[in-house]
């Protein structure tokens, strides 16, 4: 079995800063060899992805900003790729929004547009990418997004990202089954909470970090490399048996019930 | 309280690309030093783990000068 991702190209879409899961995702495919291509909207993150992607030595990556709002943009994102690099053979979808002040508080209150914003850019977000990369994944692909257990169980505050999730999740599967036929699978990683900007966002996040230190199996949080790592096993061949699936990497906190 | 004056200076300067010479005690986040809220997110998670300590959502939100998180950060060590 071959473990090096040398020779293969993968799309990394929602770098915000070094705390950023994708940014864990970039750095264990680089690791692995692979040549990476970062999407980001605008200007803030651009020049944020930029900075940090210095640090990567060896191939110089590529940047395209990617508005996943806007299905043209979209398209055009793609059509660059596909003109510069012509095949991918895998994407990371590390991509959510909701407004603040919907992530704490009762879900009762959720407005109608704070609703449709976190199915816009967290769910939907992957169906069209799915499709404007399904072309480029020419020799077969794998693509990732990244979810949460707040789409499967209740956690406080997460609220409206919570049901986004939950649509998420469902979108992948179908995803996994549209495209399977191609050879392109379809997968999510739930990763356990992180320190990142999206996290932060969340209400009183540093007391779920201290929850998962005192009930998780592992007793620990995880770090950005280990969510990096079951990233890398999900877009290489290793998993190539795999589609459709959600794999928790949480330290086992999805486990326990009481 | 100099001592962490200079250190979240240091910060500030690397975050939000300003000069040294904008960032006092007296200088606001959002109006002098045009940070948006991502920024100041970024920079309180910058702080927490710097100072390694945990600034709650209340005591973020109470942040608006520079003044006011070097004043926190003392007061919890």
């Amino acid at each position: 079995m071959n473990f090096s991702l040398e020779g293969r190209t993968y799309v990394v879409m929602g770098v915000a800063n070094k705390r950023s899961i994708a940014w864990g995702i970039a750095r264990s495919l680089h690791e692995a060899g692979a040549r990476l291509i970062f999407t980001y909207v605008g200007e803030r993150f651009g020049k944020s992805v930029r900075e940090l992607a210095e640090s990567l030595e060896g191939q110089e990556p590529l940047f395209y900003e990617c508005d996943v709002t806007d299905d043209e943009s979209i398209i055009q994102t793609f059509e660059s790729i596909q003109n510069d690099v012509g095949t991918i053979h895998g994407l990371a979808h590390c991509i959510a929004f909701a407004n603040r002040e919907e992530l704490k508080g009762e879900f009762l209150n959720t407005s109608r547009d704070g609703f449709l914003t976190a199915q816009n850019i967290s769910s939907y977000s992957l169906t069209a990418v799915a499709r404007a990369a399904k072309p480029l994944m020419k020799d077969g692909g794998s693509i990732l997004t990244m979810t949460y257990l707040g789409g499967e169980k209740v956690v406080q505050n997460y609220n409206v990202m919570g049901v986004a999730k939950a649509s998420l999740d469902a979108n992948m599967r179908y995803l996994a089954s549209n495209l399977g036929k191609d050879n392109i699978r379809v997968n999510a990683i739930s990763a356990g909470p992180l320190r990142t900007l999206s996290a932060k966002g969340v209400g009183d996040f540093n007391s779920i970090l201290a929850e998962i230190e005192e009930r998780a199996p592992l007793r620990r949080p995880v770090t950005q490399e280990e969510v990096g790592d079951t990233a890398y096993y999900l877009l290489s061949d290793l998993s190539r048996g795999v589609t459709g699936e959600i794999i928790h990497v949480d330290s086992g906190f999805n486990i326990i019930g009481f | 309280m100099a001592e962490t004056f200079e250190k979240v200076k240091e910060i500030i300067v690397d975050r939000l690309d300003v000069e040294e010479s904008k960032v006092t005690m007296e200088a606001s986040f959002k109006e002098d030093l045009e940070a948006d809220s991502l920024d100041v997110v970024e920079l309180v998670m910058e702080l927490e783990d710097e100072f390694d300590m945990e600034i709650s959502d209340e005591e973020a939100e109470k942040i608006n000068k520079v003044g006011d998180a070097v004043n926190y950060i003392d007061s919890q060590s």
